[in-house]
């Protein structure tokens, strides 16, 4: 099994480990639910170092993404600025999605998800020796990557990384800057205010524990979990594959059709018509929405049925929510039906997200 | 982990205890409760039902996963523990403590097919 730099600190945290797509990482270190609560109230922290940075070094980096991914390469303008894409199939289904920070014209770097990391390489590698042969592509697995989040996440960084609030302190989202030997960006997956931090491997391990002693929790994939459906973001693999269209997935945001710009996947996401899109529901009867449960409209809102492609327990709501893959003509405010088991329960459609910084939203 | 005496137990990690007046009652082991994590929700078996042995009879839901619970025995239903549907962490806390349904049992020797303690923790020790 592979593992982060991290592994034995977790052990030694006592984290229950599970094995993730691969990985040997923490689901929790004792309770999940105090944890999520812990990201929302203070301060968390989560080891990411799975995923994988990927540096694009080279003259051509820009004109290469500008082919490669969905969203626009040049909405980034200003050095640090970050950008959350998706990378597409020439048949319009996602292959991964990641953030691309700008660091300057002949270098970008990107961050991709641990499970598809080997399968992006390939195919960026592949694009790569199509449309730009110099250009140098570089996997990053010397650096670790730490996520602190919470309202309290930021002062908690700024104690433990010396004279680091200076140069952080007017970051705005989605904006990251290098200081020292750490790369932070103002970025998260719990729609909490936080940083993303990556730094040498050999540095992680003490880094972890000086954040720790400035009282941030240790967070395992079980609160990230709850954490990021409150938050209403996506997790590659359950709410988008790359079978389905990033425009039937809520991610039609991140698609920038506003220029000609021809990018892999284009031609097929404008042939083919749109017929679901991603919505949330709140269950109203008691139980737990679960991913792959199939959700009856209601009559009169189209004959076909919906899925949810994640569910679960919402510690911020106490109650159960999920995304759900829906027929297009659901609206906000509809009532529909959970196949639970051999129930059926009862369901609110909702715009997401549930839950940010925070509050709650629903 | 202790493992008390005084209960039986199954290979799907559900505990029964025999009572005085010889119902039983019937909860998930604190191994059971460790692997799930953070229970959220708990659904139990109407009263009056009749539950063949195996049958599955309630749902445990942590954040996590949900987990059938089958009935160690058969027997009719006689009542739900109520504390759950409010406060599922309950069985977080102590699991041997934190009971799911009382069965009126159909043959109280069935009670002698379940594991004891000690053939309990053969068992725990068999999955790691």
């Amino acid at each position: 099994m592979k593992t982060t730099p991290l592994n034995q600190t977790h052990r030694e945290m006592k984290a229950k480990m599970v094995d993730f797509g691969g990985w040997d990482m923490p689901l929790h270190y004792g309770s999940q639910l105090e944890e999520h609560h812990k990201v929302r109230t203070d301060a968390g922290m989560f080891d990411v170092s799975h995923m994988l940075a990927v540096d694009i070094n080279g003259e051509a980096a820009r004109s290469f993404l500008r082919h490669l991914v969905a969203n626009n390469i040049d909405k980034l303008t200003q050095p640090g600025k970050a950008l959350y894409t998706c990378m597409l199939n020439p048949e319009g289904g996602v292959i991964d999605d990641l953030i691309i920070y700008f660091l300057d014209e002949t270098h970008f770097r990107m961050v991709v998800n641990a499970g598809t990391a080997e399968g992006d390489m390939e195919w960026i590698l592949a694009q790569r020796d199509a449309m730009a042969r110099g250009l140098e592509i570089v996997p990053r697995r010397d650096l670790a990557m730490i996520a602190v989040q919470g309202p309290d996440a930021r002062a908690k960084v700024w104690r433990v990384i010396e004279g680091s609030q200076a140069v952080t302190e007017n970051l705005k989202l989605f904006q990251a800057v290098l200081f020292d030997k750490y790369f932070i960006a103002r970025t998260g997956y719990t729609g909490e205010d936080g940083f993303e931090i990556m730094l040498p491997s050999v540095d992680a391990a003490d880094f972890w524990n000086a954040l720790h002693a400035a009282g941030v929790a240790p967070a395992g994939l079980g609160a990230r979990d709850t954490l990021r459906l409150e938050a209403g973001m996506n997790l590659y693999g359950q709410d988008m594959d790359q079978n389905t269209s990033p425009l039937e997935s809520g991610l039609g945001w991140t698609v920038d059709m506003k220029t000609d710009r021809d990018f892999i996947g284009r031609k097929a996401l404008m042939e083919a018509p749109v017929k679901r899109q991603l919505m949330g529901l709140i269950l109203l009867d008691r139980g737990v929405l679960r991913s792959h449960q199939k959700v009856a409209m209601s009559p009169g809102k189209g004959g076909e049925e919906g899925e949810i492609t994640s569910g679960g327990f919402s510690p911020t709501l106490d109650k159960s929510i999920a995304l759900a893959r829906l027929p297009l003509e659901t609206a906000a405010g509809d009532e529909v039906h959970v196949i639970v088991r051999d129930k059926m329960l009862r369901a609110k459609v909702v715009k997401y997200p549930f839950v940010r910084n925070g509050k709650v939203l629903v | 982990m202790s493992i008390p005496n005084n209960l039986k137990y199954t290979k799907s990690h559900e505990w029964v205890r025999l009572e005085d007046d010889g119902t039983a009652t019937i909860g998930i082991t604190q191994h059971a409760q460790e692997l799930l994590g953070d229970m959220v929700f708990v659904e139990t078996p109407d009263t009056g039902r009749k539950l063949q042995q195996g049958e599955e009879c309630a749902v445990v839901e942590s954040v996590k996963a949900a987990a059938d619970v089958y009935a160690p025995i058969a027997g009719e239903v006689i009542g739900a523990n109520p504390d759950l549907e409010a406060a599922p962490e309950k069985i977080n806390q102590d699991a041997y403590a934190a009971w799911l349904f009382k069965l009126k049992p159909v043959n109280i020797a069935d009670l002698n097919n379940l594991l004891d303690a000690v053939a309990y923790q053969k068992l725990l020790e068999s999955e790691h």
